[in-house]
């Protein structure tokens, strides 16, 4: 494990704990997409820093260019987390931003993705964007797990300068698969109720 | 670090030798008794009590560090248990936006200020930082920013959460600055031990007297384990192991039975207050961090009521 993504995990353990909650999945190196709820700059490593260590070498968040792709901040990314860029920006629209993720999950990775693509302000997950059933109907060997993270929008909300440390569990659901003729926005409707249905159900401690 | 080490007095290797091979005694009654068969309630029984011996272990292990570290590292300890207390409290109190700022300060400038008071031995400024200081101004910013909806319900619990896990808190390692017996530099450490001893020791024969004789219960709304059987024998037993303490102390065997009494009645409170506390802020743990013992202030709960008290009466009879 890089060294830099050590002290990572340790400061975000330090601010908001990041418990791991496996409640209808448990850790295992199958090939997944992770998807979450979004509402801080803390989600992406509040989740890298639930999963095991073994598991965090082949997972790879999904970070917006915008954000993440210059200075400091690129060099956390990419360098610490191993993250994909993604173009939020479609300044071409030749090209698909979704590219880097397949490229990414043709290669066996794991990915974490935010499927609302912006962060939102309250405790529930707002409408979910295309890229996710598209990723689903293109990837169908890839599990798909819901994941709710509690808190991180009171720690560190959108527009704050400074996290306020809260304690925040990281809920892993069961895995989700696309049925066949399923249609998209049922789909994408039926996971982010996966999501949301974690928010009530806190589990119990494993470790 | 050697001549640190010389000045640790050996009655600390003693009792730190007796902590361990007691430990590692219940360690093995364990095991062997989850060896053994038992119905689903045992069963879930004695992994209770596996958890629990398991946490002791994990605290014996920070006071070894605290302790053969030094004063610096014994307040990094502490602060940090204040920070997680902190965190656990502050994460099941609600809060607006206009709260932001003055918690984010209490967590990044107002726990380390307290800490390095205690450091820099700052007896004056220590008392009254965070009640004059930290009391006045953080509502003020909030003030500020008028944001007012439940205003005074807000700052009150925001207040509590302070005043619990930091200012209380910290009057355990306050104790490594009474420089008593002439400044004797393993006297105020053997003082803290005197005083982490006592408190769990408490806790853990109320646990053991309630559940072998426990009937009455004390306050059953509040804390559902606590009985009056529990209580008293659980009190009496921890009043004598602190009485029979008095030799690592600077207190005659009497008067250390005194304290230790006083250190089981303020413990006994502060779990029973801060029960109240926590049910009122809708919970049944403080948090996830510890296994087996609920959250960080579940555990230091009673230190946080026992030591400001000890550390003052301490101050004003033996320094």
């Amino acid at each position: 494990m890089r060294p830099s993504s050590t002290v990572l995990v340790g400061i975000v353990k330090l601010l908001v704990g990041a418990y791991a909650r496996w409640i209808g999945s448990s850790p295992a190196p199958a090939q997944r997409i992770y998807f979450a709820n979004h509402t801080s700059h803390i989600d992406t490593l509040a989740i890298w820093s639930a999963l095991p260590r073994s598991l965090r070498r082949r997972t790879r968040p999904v970070a917006a260019k915008d954000y993440w792709g210059s200075g400091f901040r690129k060099y956390i990314a990419t360098r610490a987390l191993g993250a994909v860029l993604i173009d939020r920006s479609k300044t071409d629209p030749t090209v698909d931003p979704l590219e880097p993720l397949r490229v990414a999950l043709r290669e066996g990775d794991s990915l974490i993705i935010f499927p609302e693509g912006t962060r939102g302000a309250g405790a529930t997950p707002a409408r979910f964007r295309t890229g996710l059933y598209r990723l689903a109907s293109e990837f169908p060997q890839v599990e798909l797990i819901p994941v709710y993270l509690d808190n991180l929008h009171r720690s560190l909300p959108k527009g704050a300068a400074l996290p306020v440390p809260m304690v925040c569990t990281v809920r892993f659901g069961s895995p989700m698969a696309l049925d066949a003729g399923e249609d998209r926005d049922a789909f994408l409707e039926r996971a982010r109720a996966g999501v949301i249905a974690l928010a009530t159900n806190t589990g119990t401690a494993t470790a | 670090m050697i001549e640190h080490l010389r000045s640790i007095p050996h009655e600390f290797f003693w009792l730190f030798g007796s902590l361990v091979v007691l430990l590692g005694i219940s360690s093995t009654i364990a095991a062997w008794l989850q060896g053994r068969p038992a119905d689903e309630k045992k069963t879930a029984s004695r992994a209770n009590l596996v958890e629990r011996i398991n946490a002791w272990w994990v605290m014996v292990a920070i006071l070894a560090v605290a302790f053969l570290g030094g004063t610096a590292m014994t307040l990094i300890l502490f602060g940090l248990a204040s920070f997680f207390a902190l965190r656990e409290f502050i994460t099941l109190t609600p809060s607006n936006p206009g709260d932001r700022l003055p918690l984010s300060l209490s967590f990044f400038l107002v726990l380390p200020i307290q800490y390095l008071l205690i450091g820099l031995e700052r007896y004056g400024m220590f008392v009254i930082f965070i009640p004059v200081f930290a009391f006045l101004l953080l509502p003020s910013i909030a003030a500020l920013r008028s944001d007012v909806d439940d205003f005074l319900s807000r700052s009150a619990k925001q207040q509590w959460a302070l005043m619990v896990t930091v200012y209380a808190l910290s009057h355990a390692p306050a104790l490594l600055m009474l420089n008593l017996r002439g400044g004797h530099p393993g006297t105020d450490a053997l003082l803290l031990f005197y005083l982490l001893l006592v408190v769990q020791m408490s806790d853990v024969m109320q646990y053991v007297f309630g559940k072998l004789f426990g009937k009455t219960k004390i306050a059953p709304l509040v804390s559902p384990s606590k009985t009056v059987e529990g209580f008293i024998g659980g009190g009496i037993a921890a009043t004598l192991i602190g009485a029979a303490m008095w030799w690592i102390t600077p207190f005659t065997p009497l008067q250390s039975a005194a304290m230790a009494a006083v250190i089981v009645m303020m413990g006994f409170l502060g779990g029973l207050t801060l029960s109240a506390v926590k049910r009122s802020l809708g919970a049944k743990d403080w948090g996830v961090m510890i296994e087996g013992h609920g959250g960080v202030l579940d555990r230091t709960d009673s230190i946080c009521f026992a030591a400001p008290m000890f550390f003052h009466i301490v101050r004003f009879f033996y320094s």
